[in-house]
């Protein structure tokens, strides 16, 4: 059960059952958001807050039904305005446990402004990030995370735009908090939106998201059973960075930049690789692990930043309080009588 | 020598004073304003400004303004010409001198008027001496030189001294006013209270422009205006957009609904913006987001949440908030939406005032779109339709957008302080939590306001959002009638508002010949234009309105009593269309001007004397 300082913990033991909603679920079969839905289900009483301080925000496409399909307070917004409609609630009541449900398209196309800018105001909040790497609501359309030359609806030729990669924007933007799961992982979903629940800030999560309809085995080469102990790093805070189906493979700094060892050879041991150090406030290493990408690399997986800085929505109450206590307008009346007036 | 001067006794008069940006032509005319409503005059003020901050020294578009009409008895408007015209330079005179009234008083700096500044201004030879100003009472004073000269006593650099030129002046017209300085040295005296030589130079320059006033030939004779007389009352003078914001915090503690309000900087509604971050004492909350829809998607956010959310703006900003308006009426939740209306189309005109955005106000969104539309009619008015807007919003789940204009906005007049004790209770429908009964889309029979149950409230957990929802339940519909049923019910929740709004009055007899028609921000132009004609004996009466979506229930009563109606707007002809729409059973003549200008009395009594005449 997580402690915070103003969200409530729940007076009883809450279950999955307390987050399951009537509605019924409309996502295609197969699709990765009904594994991201049992996380949410599974890791909500885990967190512990009283089920009433849970409210999910989204926008608009796949990913933004999420409200609908859990019990908790919901509300669906419209495209990309999933990121101010929360920061609206969480800084109207800080005492709930806001939590964003959104995509590539929501998030990082028609709601790209608002994606960086509640990132850099730290307000604290939760954002799921589902890239599928594709429209898929409006049947297929490429976005700002597929990959350049992919074949989809508006490119039949390819692609020719250099694609956005999630956790460059999110840490250019100063982001506090980036976390990154596979869907078929709902382990390490769970793990990293408790871990998103505990940082206080704006926590995007990145889950990397299959659509079997129109972008298929989009993320393959990194969740498919033949390649992925050998693709997929999972970091640990304190741990060197090791992978590999043999555990054999490390991480280390070479230049300016990583590169991948393998332990043994060359007289590499555990000792030369990196550790892991997700609350390190410099974002240069966290950055270069948020970038890794098959063939050269694995793709980091798990915790990769969660730096402490004030929260946003912490600051506006420290100055209502500082105000209250400190000036002598004290109600509109007061406010209506100040300054210059005279009586006739 | 100073010599003894007559005083002229005035019921009104009305001051210009125009220079370039820098001058300080805004603090100027607000101390102005300032002594004399302490000298018990009412008065009403608006300021003239380019959109530029620093045009280019000197020029035509550098010129900056502030106008104040003042008078004995009630003033409606901040006037149309000015009988007395303070001008810091060249190019200020050359593009007010249009607005001067035939033989108005000229107080010019003449120490401007050299070769250069005649030439950046644009005039061939020197108007203060070529005889194009004969027509007028010119009183031309070297005031930059005299200003310099005023201060030798003081160890203040030349450019320091230079700037308190507009104290100067404002000592000549205090002179000329027959003013106490008093109020406005003490003024000085805080504003500089860290700066000690700054404030010794402005109290000398204002003291050493009153001396120079008695002392010069050209100033005959002086004038009083005498107090006006008002309601008894604390007074204080405000303008629009200080009033909207203080109605917005009234009606958040009256509501006990937290304030919340997520805005952009827009001219002219920043002043909210600005002014309601500055009251976190109240616990208002303000969020500067990064644009416009931002702004208004945290309003929603905070309305989901319980507060009294808001959101201000003006033209293009209101453009950019459409579709989130649309999202707060199917979801049915509070919001306030200002815009404080400007010059258009797209980036139009910031700085002038415009009534143009009605149209988009009314029906400017995607679908069957409803929402309470309303405006306020003076700049001290702003605070009760604010509050207003906010009580409706709140007690009726919807939206209501509240039209200003820059003119309000920007503009100031007296203000009664009243006691906010004595302002009508709001009470919002919260949902009762743990309530057995509670489903989102649950209506009050009469009112079919849905109840408000917000995130953290026990037993209440719901959804809602974009999507059409079945009515009561709130599950996500697309079935035919459902659809109908709820776009038939949003419609007629907002009409039944008409059954909590006043009625609409109005000024002069409730038959005649003529009905002059009008809303928001014109107000004081057509009850001056207006007065006029019931003087000289006319049947005119005035209906001004300011709710405007729903209309008060007896529009339509008292349009049947008049043998014309003419509906006079800041645009081309919306009010007037809405009105040819919904009341369809009348005639309507409509007068119209889009110049970034208020209505002049003159030219709207021209228009009501030759409808008159028309057979």
């Amino acid at each position: 059960m997580l402690e915070n300082k103003r969200i409530q913990t729940s007076p009883v033991e809450l279950t999955k059952e307390d987050f399951v909603s009537d509605q019924m679920v409309k996502w295609c079969p197969g699709c990765g958001a009904h594994a991201i839905l049992a996380a949410v289900e599974n890791v909500f009483p885990r967190i512990g807050y009283r089920k009433e301080n849970f409210t999910f925000i989204s926008g608009i496409g796949c990913s933004s039904r999420f409200p609908y399909y859990v019990n908790t307070y919901g509300f669906h917004g419209i495209h990309g305005r999933a990121n101010p409609i929360a920061s609206g609630v969480k800084i109207a009541n800080p005492d709930l446990s806001v939590w964003i449900a959104t995509g590539d398209g929501d998030s990082m196309a028609i709601g790209g402004n608002h994606l960086i800018h509640i990132v850099r105001r730290n307000i604290d909040v939760n954002i799921l990030l589902f890239n599928n790497q594709i429209y898929g609501l409006t049947k297929g359309q490429y976005s700002p995370t597929t990959p350049m030359g992919s074949v989809t609806k508006t490119s039949p030729q390819g692609t020719i735009e250099h694609p956005f990669i999630t956790a460059g924007l999110i840490m250019g933007a100063q982001g506090t908090f980036f976390a990154r799961a596979t869907d078929n992982n709902v382990k390490l979903m769970s793990e990293v939106m408790y871990e998103a629940a505990k940082h206080d800030g704006t926590s995007v999560v990145e889950i990397l998201q299959n659509c079997v309809i129109f972008a298929d085995k989009a993320h393959g080469a990194i969740t498919d059973r033949e390649h992925r102990e050998e693709r997929q790093l999972f970091l640990k805070h304190g741990e060197p960075m090791i992978f590999g189906k043999n555990k054999d493979k490390g991480i280390v700094i070479r230049g300016t930049g990583l590169a991948v060892v393998k332990l043994g050879e060359d007289g590499i041991t555990e000792k030369d690789l990196l550790v892991h150090d997700q609350y390190s406030k410099d974002p240069a290493i966290h950055r270069m692990l948020g970038r890794m990408m098959p063939p050269d690399f694995p793709v980091a997986l798990g915790v990769i930043r969660s730096a402490p800085y004030a929260t946003y929505d912490d600051l506006v109450e420290e100055q209502i309080e500082y105000a209250k206590a400190n000036s002598k307008i004290q109600s509109v009346n007061d406010l209506l009588r100040s300054g210059d007036t005279w009586e006739i | 020598m100073a010599q003894k001067k007559n005083i002229v006794e005035l019921e009104d008069v009305v001051v210009k004073f125009v220079g370039d940006s820098g001058d300080g032509m805004q603090l100027t005319g607000t101390l102005f304003s300032d002594a004399a409503a302490i000298a018990g005059n009412d008065l009403a003020t608006f300021p003239d400004f380019p959109a530029e901050i620093r045009a280019p020294q000197n020029t035509i578009a550098g010129v900056s303004g502030f106008q104040v009409h003042l008078g004995q008895r009630k003033i409606l408007t901040s006037g149309d010409m000015c009988d007395v015209l303070v001008a810091m330079n060249p190019a200020s005179l050359r593009a007010n001198l249009k607005w001067a009234k035939p033989g108005a008083t000229l107080v010019v700096d003449s120490a401007t008027f050299d070769d250069k500044g005649i030439e950046k201004a644009g005039y061939q030879t020197n108007p203060l001496e070529d005889g194009s100003l004969d027509g007028y009472n010119l009183i031309k004073a070297p005031i930059s030189l005299l200003t310099q000269e005023s201060l030798r006593q003081l160890e203040i650099d030349k450019r320091s001294a230079e700037r308190t030129k507009n104290m100067f002046v404002l000592g000549i017209l205090y002179f000329l006013f027959n003013r106490d300085l008093e109020v406005t040295l003490e003024f000085i005296e805080k504003k500089f209270k860290s700066k000690p030589l700054i404030k010794e130079a402005n109290k000398a320059a204002l003291k050493a422009g009153f001396n120079y006033g008695e002392t010069i030939e050209a100033i005959k004779s002086t004038f009083r205006v005498g107090p006006a007389k008002m309601e008894k009352g604390l007074y204080r003078n405000i303008t629009g957009n200080i009033a909207t914001a203080w109605g917005l915090l009234a009606a958040a503690e009256n509501s006990g609904r937290p304030l919340f309000l997520g805005s952009y900087p827009i001219t002219p509604a920043t002043e909210i913006l600005m002014e309601l971050s500055k009251h976190k004492s109240l616990g208002a909350k303000v969020f500067q987001a990064e644009d416009e829809i931002a702004g208004i998607c945290s309003a929603i956010g905070a309305s989901f949440a319980g507060s009294l959310a808001i959101t201000t703006t003006s033209g293009p900003g209101f453009s950019l908030k459409s579709e989130a308006i649309g999202l707060a009426v199917i979801t049915e939740l509070p919001l306030v939406i200002v815009n404080v209306q400007r010059a258009g189309p797209s980036t139009g005109m910031p700085t002038k005032s415009e009534q143009s955005d009605l149209m988009q106000a009314l029906f400017g969104r995607n679908g069957e779109c409803p929402a309470i539309v309303m405006a306020a009619s003076s700049p001290a008015n702003c605070f009760y339709y604010a509050y207003e807007a906010a009580k409706l919003s709140l007690e009726h789940m919807t939206p209501v957008i509240l039209l200003t204009d820059g003119y309000i906005g920007f503009g100031s007049e007296l203000f009664k302080i009243p006691d906010t004790k004595n302002l009508p209770p709001i009470t919002p429908p919260i949902a009762t939590p743990n309530d057995p009964d509670f489903k989102p889309y649950r209506r009050d029979e009469k009112t079919l306001v849905r109840q408000w149950a917000h995130p953290g409230m026990e037993g209440l957990r719901h959804r809602i959002g974009g999507l059409e929802k079945t009515n009561i339940d709130g599950n996500v519909s697309t079935d035919p009638l459902n659809h109908q049923l709820m776009v038939n019910i949003r419609a007629e929740k907002v009409n039944r508002v008409a059954d909590y709004i006043p009625l609409q009055e109005l000024m002069g007899e409730d038959s005649g010949d003529l009905l002059v028609v009008g809303w928001g921000g014109t107000e004081g132009a057509l009850v001056s234009a207006v007065n006029k004609m019931q003087e000289e004996g006319k049947k005119v009466s005035l209906a001004h309105f300011n709710h405007i979506m729903p209309l008060p229930k007896n529009t339509a009563e008292i349009f049947s009593h008049f043998k014309k109606i003419m509906v006079c707007e800041l645009n081309m002809g919306q009010f007037v269309s809405y009105l040819r729409m919904t009341i369809p059973d009348y005639r309507y003549h409509q007068f119209n001007k889009v110049q970034g200008l208020p209505f002049h009395v003159q030219e709207l009594t021209d228009a009501f004397n030759n409808l008159l005449e028309e057979k």
